[in-house]
């Protein structure tokens, strides 16, 4: 099978800095995760009362979701034609540490519905109104092989048109986010979605754009 | 594409330890969900289909782990798949994991790298000698059917030939508080689509399905498409509509060659919460299902979370294999607004082909059809 599909855009988000296209678009140095979170938030100016309600994982995720997606063709897209296929190691325990704390005292239900990893999928798919396959995986670390091999399928088999795939892993002040942006067309800056484009830019090397 | 195989299963539960225990069991009518007092769990008494004391030391590790050793171990037992082969994937389904050792030592500077999933597939990996790194889905409650998914596209795109699916979760004080946060557990076994519903009743459980494209398995019950969707309208309410869980089942139909005909039953997701299964009935109408057989198994063994998908496929091919449909225990009389045909009583019928369903928290919902 020969299968060609196409990086067409990519966003990370690290260190307190958030890329896209490898190109630093935003920075706020020596603040935690939460300020650094609404800070970005602040500074894209992104309008969208429900940030706040979320929890860290969500933000971290929405927010890589929203820099990744702005000036590219998603809205071409019919809403059942976009996936999310999302993975992290520590699942939601960011969160999970937060509502556990609350259930000696009153559990609260706002603390425990962030309690899934794929809440942030839903977060993303609420605000931009994708209505196609969505899963999240958990690994130790992010597997390129296994994100190359399993969009492909879903693309190829016509399950989906574009696929939103990457890391999202967040836990106290840790964190870091890479999302890509998969499509079938080739567009001005293509890169060829594989394994080894998948980890040049997840490792921040320098990528192979033929 | 080569056909996808269900070579071996397994169901380890609070009314059974095989698949083919469990199913004598629920023909029987007998259900695990019992009233339950163990302040470690909840302070009230409550209904939950629990594990005697005993099934958490099988292999003297933690529950979790426990329960999906011995889940796929029975389910490999002379199934003809080697799990050192490598051929074989090892995929596991759980919501929580070993989520209750946060409830134990919460100051465990390890505590991360022992709660992750990838630890328990680790350790279930490695008991067994799974040569190929395994694969951990935690998408809330339609983990078990997007765990089987996952195994057939990487059986019918040739990367796998065999796949071992296992999914577990078991009852926490941090998953039972929860959804009692939610006001969402119901005072009495639950009543999936009944008028008189008021909620979910917990469950735990293991459940392990083996898949394969080895050609010596023709003839057995194959797994022939499935689909996820999103609803895009709320992180922890259903779709108003069911069009998007509809929209999963046609797809599901349309890839596995069938129209809503061709189903001879649905195994529904049936959680009975009042929305739950408003947007569940919705759904099979719009898909043109609302005559077909349904069955919801909560009945028997409570929400099992990431389980659920897994035994609820189980026990569906099972029901294809001995030609009987299982009733809803806990359902008396339609409470839906759209009325869907809810079994009732054991049926014995030729059967073909089933559709399962499920639906979860961040809007997903997951189907898939299996025929002989």
């Amino acid at each position: 099978m020969n299968i060609n599909n196409y990086i067409n855009s990519y966003c990370t988000i690290n260190h307190n800095v958030v890329y896209k296209n490898e190109v630093p678009v935003f920075e706020n140095r020596g603040v935690d995760p939460a300020a650094f979170l609404l800070s970005a938030y602040q500074h894209f100016e992104l309008n969208y009362p429900k940030f706040y309600k979320m929890d860290s994982l969500s933000k971290l995720g929405w927010l890589a979701a929203e820099v990744l997606l702005k000036n590219t063709n998603i809205k071409d897209y019919l809403p059942e034609d976009v996936g999310l296929i999302l993975a992290n190691a520590n699942s939601s325990l960011d969160s999970d540490q937060k509502y556990i704390k609350s259930v000696s005292d009153v559990p609260s239900p706002a603390l425990f519905v962030y309690t899934l990893p794929n809440i942030m999928i839903g977060e993303i798919c609420i605000r931009n109104n994708f209505k196609g396959e969505d899963a999240f995986f958990i690994f130790e670390n992010f597997d390129a092989g296994f994100t190359e091999l399993y969009v492909n399928n879903l693309l190829s088999n016509n399950i989906l048109e574009t696929c939103i795939c990457g890391w999202v892993d967040l836990l106290g002040d840790q964190y870091k986010a890479v999302l890509f942006l998969v499509e079938k067309i080739e567009r001005d800056h293509s890169i060829p979605f594989n394994k080894k484009n998948l980890d040049g830019i997840f490792d921040n090397l320098v990528i192979d754009k033929k | 594409m080569p056909a996808v195989y269900i070579v071996a299963d397994n169901i380890l539960s609070p009314i059974g330890d095989t698949t083919a225990g469990n199913f004598a069991q629920i023909k029987k009518g007998i259900s695990g969900i019992k009233k339950h007092h163990n302040k470690a769990l909840s302070d009230e008494p409550v209904y939950i289909s629990f594990f005697e004391e005993g099934k958490n030391k099988i292999f003297g590790i933690n529950k979790l782990d426990s329960v999906l050793i011995a889940s796929i171990k029975d389910a490999l037992g002379n199934s003809g798949i080697a799990a050192a082969d490598k051929k074989t994937i090892l995929i596991i389904s759980s919501t929580k994991g070993n989520i209750d050792l946060l409830e134990k030592n919460s100051d465990d500077t390890q505590l991360a790298d022992n709660i992750a999933m990838y630890t328990t597939a680790k350790v279930v990996a490695g008991h067994f000698g799974f040569v190929n790194k395994p694969l951990v889905v935690s998408n809330a409650c339609i983990s078990g059917i997007m765990a089987i998914l996952t195994g057939m596209r990487l059986i019918q795109s040739g990367f796998y030939e065999n796949a071992v699916v296992a999914g577990a979760d078991v009852i926490t004080k941090f998953v039972l508080s929860g959804f009692q946060s939610f006001q969402a557990i119901s005072d009495e076994p639950c009543k999936p689509f009944d008028a008189n519903r008021t909620g979910i009743t917990l469950g735990e459980g293991a459940a392990t399905m083996i898949l394969s494209s080895n050609p010596e398995y023709a003839g057995n019950i194959q797994v022939l498409g499935g689909a996820v969707s999103n609803d895009a309208n709320h992180i922890s309410a259903p779709s108003r509509t069911g069009e998007e869980l509809s929209q999963a089942i046609n797809k599901t139909l349309t890839m596995s060659g069938f129209t809503a005909d061709d189903i001879d039953f649905i195994s529904a997701h049936g959680t009975a919460t009042s929305y739950n299964d408003e947007m569940e009935a919705k759904a099979i109408t719009l898909s043109g299902l609302n005559k077909t057989p349904s069955n919801s198994l909560k009945g028997y063994y409570g929400h099992t979370l990431g389980a659920a998908g897994l035994i609820e496929s189980i026990i569906s091919v099972q029901s294809l294999k001995e030609n009987v449909i299982i009733p809803t225990l806990g359902f008396e009389n339609i409470g839906v607004t759209n009325p869907i045909n809810v079994c009732t009583t054991l049926t014995e019928t030729t059967l073909k082909t089933c559709l399962k369903t499920a639906s979860g928290f961040g809007g997903c919902n997951a189907s898939v059809i299996f025929s002989r």
